[in-house]
C-alpha cells in the first residue's frame, strides 16, 4: 500500500522544534540511529511530514530521501497527522468477518476522508489497525483511548455525535 | 593471500578466500547472469537472477554475494536453476509494461535479453500491476517506472555520486524509485549527471529525447544547420555498432554526421582550446590580482551544478569560462556567422555530447553570446548512434573524413579534454610554456593522468610549485569541497569533472551491460584512445591551434578582453536543496 502524505499546512510549535533538535543532537554521531530519531520525532510531532523529515536529514546528515525511504516502508511510520479524535478501527480476522470492514466504509463515507487522513478541520483521523486482542467484542474500534464493541452501521452516527 | 579451491560446472578454480561464487565463477570463465548486481556498487542480491545450485547450501544461492568456499562444488546451468530464472523473470514481467517494440533500450535490454535466453512466457502472471506516470520533469531524461524492475542500481550509483535524489519507496507491490514526497526528478537536488540511465538495465531510465526536433532542423530548408561533437564521442560512438572499446572514429563520426545532411560539422575541440586559453589568463589573473583561489574547471555542468547546489558559498571559485559546448555554440553564431553572412536567428546549433546535463546547460541563462541560444540542442552519442541508424548508414563501411574549417582544427590538448585530468593538463603545457616563454617540447603531464578519482600533483613551472588537484564524480568534488570549505586546501588550480573517470564515462555514453562493466576499466580503455591520437598530433598545446589564434587576431580584442569576456564568460547562481 502506498503511504498516505498530508496535505494539511504544518503546524510545529518552536517548542517541537526544540525537543527535536535535542533528540537529534543526541544521535547525530550515529546515522544508524536514523529510525530512532525517526520514531522520536513521530512521538513529538504525532507524524513525519515533510517539514519534520527535513529537520531530521539535515540534522543527521543524511539525504531526505532516505528519511522518506525508511518513514515509507514501516507501517508504523505515518505521514499524515492524527485527528484531535483518531477513529481506529480493528480490521483483523475476527472482526473484518463480522462486518468492521462495512463499519470503516461508513466512516469514511461520512467523514469524507480515507485511511490515514485527517479531516480538514483536523477533528478526526481513521485508521484501520490489525488485531487489539478484543475479539470477543468484534466488531470493534477505538476512539482515542476509548473502546468500542459489538458495533453495527448503526453505531457509526452515534459515535460521531459523541465528539462532535 | 588464502586461497580456496571449488569447482563452477566441473571446472576447478582457485580464487582468494571471501571471493562470492560470482566471483569464482568468472574466474573460470562461466558468465552467470545478474540484474541488480554492480561490482562494488551494488550487492544487494535482490533480483535472484544468480541463483545457483552449491553443495552446502539449502536450497539455491544467489551468487553474487554467496560466498564460495572450500571443496564447493557450483552447478549454474541445473534445469533447477533454468526454472527458478524463468519463473524470476516471469514474475518481473507481470509488472513490466513490455513495450519493447519501440523502447529506445530495444534489442540493448538487460531483461529483454535473458527473457529471450530463457524463453519466457511474458503473459505467465497476470494481476495487480501499479501505472506509473513519466517524469519527464527535467531536460535531461525520463523515468517510466513501468519498465523499473526495482534493482536498484540508479539508487546505489546516485548514492555513489553522493547526492542519492532517488530511491525506493513505499513497499511490496507498491514499491517504486523515487525521490522523497514523490516529487518530481526537477524538485530535487538532482545534478543531471545520467549516470543513473547509463546503469538502468532496461528502458526505466532514458535520456530525453532530442532526435525529432534535429531531424526537423534538417528538414528545414531555410535553416543552417550546424553540429559540433565533444572530444569523447569519438572515442566511445563505434561502441553502439558493436566495435571494440577503445575505438576512435573520429573519421566516420564526421563523414556520418555529413550524411545526415548537417550544413557544418564541427569540432568542439577548437573550443576546448579556446577554453584553456581563456581559463589559463583567467587563473593569471587571479593570481596577480588576489582573486579567489584555488579556482575550479568550470567544462562539466554536472559539477557545476553540484556545486551550486551543494556549496553555494563557494560558486566563486568555479571559474566564469563557459564550457567548451557553449563557447563553440558562442563561436558559431557570432563569427562563425558573421564570416558567412548568416543570420544567426538563421542557425540551428547541435552538439553531440557524452552527457545529460548538456541538456540542462544549453537552457541555463547568460548562455547567449549571440542573442540567441549558443547551443539549440544537445544530443547524447547514444542519440546520434540512433539518427545514424534511422538513416540507414553503414557506419562501419564509411570513409574517414576530417572535420569541416574553420572550427574543425583541434590540437592533441583539446583531444584529452575527454578524459579526467585532461583539462589540467591542457592548461599545464599551455602555462608552462606563458610561463616560461619558450616552446617547451616535453609535453606529458603523467602525474594528472589516470582513473584515480582524486589525483594531487606538485608541478614546478618555470621553477615555481604549483599545486594542483584533479577529481571526477561528485564524490570526489565533495570531499575537494570539504577540504576549501574547511581552509585545508593549498591547490592553486583544480579540474572537476561530475562523473568519474570524466567524459569517456559520461553519462550520455554508449550503454554497455553491466558484465562488461564489472570486468572491462571503461574509463580507462577509452580514455586510451584519446591519449594515443593526443600523442600522434603534431599541434599539442591549445594555444597554438590555428583556430584560436584566427579568432583572437580577428575576432576578439586579446585574451580576457572585453568581447572575449562577453561571448565566453558566464555566471552561476546560488542553489537551495
Amino acid at each position: 500500500m502506498q503511504k498516505k502524505i498530508s496535505n494539511h499546512p504544518f503546524n510545529g510549535t518552536p517548542e517541537q522544534a526544540a525537543k527535536l533538535e535535542a533528540v537529534i543532537n543526541a544521535n547525530k554521531h550515529d546515522k544508524s540511529l536514523l529510525m530512532a530519531v525517526m520514531q522520536e520525532a513521530q512521538g513529538i510531532y504525532g507524524y513525519l511530514p515533510y517539514e519534520v523529515q527535513k529537520m531530521i536529514a539535515d540534522g543527521m546528515d543524511v539525504p531526505i530521501e532516505k528519511v522518506f525511504g525508511v518513514s515509507t516502508f514501516y507501517a508504523q511510520f505515518s505521514l499524515t497527522p492524527k485527528g484531535e479524535y483518531n477513529i481506529s478501527i480493528c480490521l483483523g480476522t475476527a472482526c473484518y468477518v463480522k462486518g468492521a470492514g462495512i463499519i470503516f466504509d461508513k466512516f469514511a463515507e461520512k467523514l469524507g476522508i480515507g485511511a490515514d487522513e485527517c479531516t480538514a478541520d483536523g477533528k478526526f483521523s481513521l485508521t484501520a489497525c490489525r488485531c487489539i486482542g478484543a475479539c470477543g467484542l468484534a466488531p470493534v474500534l477505538t476512539v482515542n483511548e476509548e473502546v468500542y464493541g459489538r458495533l453495527t452501521g448503526a453505531d457509526v452516527d452515534t459515535i460521531l455525535a459523541k465528539y462532535q | 593471500m588464502e586461497m580456496i579451491n571449488c569447482k563452477v560446472n566441473g571446472i576447478a578454480v582457485s580464487v582468494p578466500k571471501g571471493s562470492t561464487i560470482l566471483e569464482a565463477a568468472r574466474a573460470a570463465g562461466v558468465e552467470i547472469p545478474t540484474l541488480c548486481y554492480m561490482k562494488k556498487i551494488n550487492e544487494i542480491g535482490a533480483c535472484r537472477i544468480c541463483v545457483v545450485e552449491a553443495t552446502g547450501a539449502r536450497g539455491l544461492v544467489t551468487a553474487c554475494v554467496y560466498p564460495a568456499s572450500e571443496g564447493m562444488e557450483i552447478k549454474t546451468n541445473t534445469e533447477k536453476v533454468q526454472k527458478a530464472r524463468k519463473t524470476t523473470l516471469e514474475l518481473m514481467l507481470s509488472t513490466h509494461d513490455k513495450k519493447c517494440l519501440s523502447c529506445s533500450r530495444s534489442t540493448n535490454c538487460e531483461l529483454q535479453k535473458l527473457c529471450l535466453e530463457y524463453g519466457v512466457d511474458e503473459g505467465a502472471f497476470e494481476g495487480y500491476k501499479p501505472v506509473y506516470e513519466l517524469d519527464e520533469s527535467t531536460p535531461h531524461l525520463v523515468r517510466d517506472n513501468n519498465k523499473c524492475i526495482l534493482c536498484r542500481r540508479c539508487v546505489a550509483v546516485c548514492k555513489e555520486q553522493f547526492v542519492s535524489v532517488i530511491g525506493a519507496n513505499d513497499r511490496g507491490i507498491d514499491t517504486s524509485i523515487g525521490s522523497a514526497f514523490k516529487v518530481k526528478l526537477s524538485e530535487t537536488p538532482c545534478i543531471s549527471c545520467g549516470q543513473c540511465v547509463a546503469v538502468c538495465p532496461t528502458g526505466a531510465l532514458t535520456e530525453k529525447d532530442d532526435t525529432e526536433k534535429v531531424w526537423a532542423a534538417l528538414a528545414d530548408p531555410t535553416k543552417h544547420v550546424v553540429v559540433q561533437t565533444a572530444p569523447s564521442i569519438r572515442a566511445t560512438l563505434g561502441e553502439c555498432f558493436g566495435m571494440p572499446i577503445g575505438t576512435n572514429v573520429e573519421g566516420k563520426m564526421v563523414s556520418a554526421l555529413r550524411r545526415l545532411g548537417f550544413d557544418k560539422v564541427f569540432d568542439t575541440d577548437f573550443a576546448a582550446d579556446l577554453t584553456i586559453v581563456e581559463e589559463a589568463n583567467e587563473l593569471v589573473e587571479r593570481i596577480n590580482n588576489g582573486g579567489v583561489l584555488p579556482m575550479i574547471t568550470s567544462c562539466s555542468p554536472g559539477w557545476v551544478k553540484f556545486c551550486e547546489f551543494y556549496y553555494p558559498n563557494l560558486i566563486d571559485h568555479l571559474s566564469s569560462c563557459k564550457s567548451p559546448q557553449q563557447m563553440a555554440g558562442a563561436v558559431i553564431k557570432t563569427y562563425y556567422a558573421n564570416k558567412m553572412g548568416i543570420d544567426p536567428k538563421d542557425i540551428v546549433s547541435v552538439s553531440v555530447m557524452p552527457c545529460t546535463a548538456k541538456k540542462f546547460e544549453i537552457g541555463r541563462p547568460d548562455q547567449s553570446a549571440s542573442g540567441y541560444p549558443d547551443v539549440d540542442i544537445a544530443l547524447t552519442t547514444r542519440e546520434l548512434a540512433k539518427m545514424i541508424d534511422r538513416a540507414g548508414l553503414k557506419f562501419t563501411m564509411l570513409p574517414d573524413e576530417e572535420f569541416d574549417s574553420p572550427l574543425g582544427e583541434d590540437t592533441g590538448a583539446a583531444v584529452i579534454f575527454g578524459a579526467t585530468g585532461g583539462v589540467m593538463e591542457a592548461a599545464l603545457r599551455t602555462a608552462n610554456d606563458w610561463l616560461t616563454g619558450k616552446d617547451n617540447l616535453d609535453v606529458d603531464f603523467h602525474a594528472v593522468r589516470g582513473t584515480e578519482s582524486i589525483k594531487e600533483a606538485t608541478v614546478k613551472i618555470n621553477g615555481a610549485d604549483i599545486k594542483v588537484a584533479v577529481a571526477s564524480g561528485a564524490t570526489a568534488a565533495q570531499k575537494v569541497m570539504e577540504k576549501i570549505k574547511n581552509g585545508e586546501a593549498d591547490w592553486t588550480f583544480i579540474e572537476i569533472m561530475g562523473c568519474p573517470g570524466g567524459c569517456v564515462n559520461g553519462g550520455g555514453q554508449p550503454i554497455q551491460p553491466q558484465y562488461v562493466r564489472d570486468t572491462v576499466d571503461l574509463k580507462a580503455v577509452r580514455a586510451k584512445a584519446l591519449y594515443d591520437q593526443d600523442a600522434a598530433m603534431s599541434i599539442r598545446k591549445s594555444h597554438e591551434s590555428p583556430v584560436v589564434k584566427a579568432l583572437y587576431s580577428e575576432w576578439y580584442d586579446g585574451f580576457g578582453g572585453h568581447k572575449a569576456h562577453h561571448d565566453l564568460h558566464t555566471t552561476y547562481v546560488k542553489r537551495t536543496k
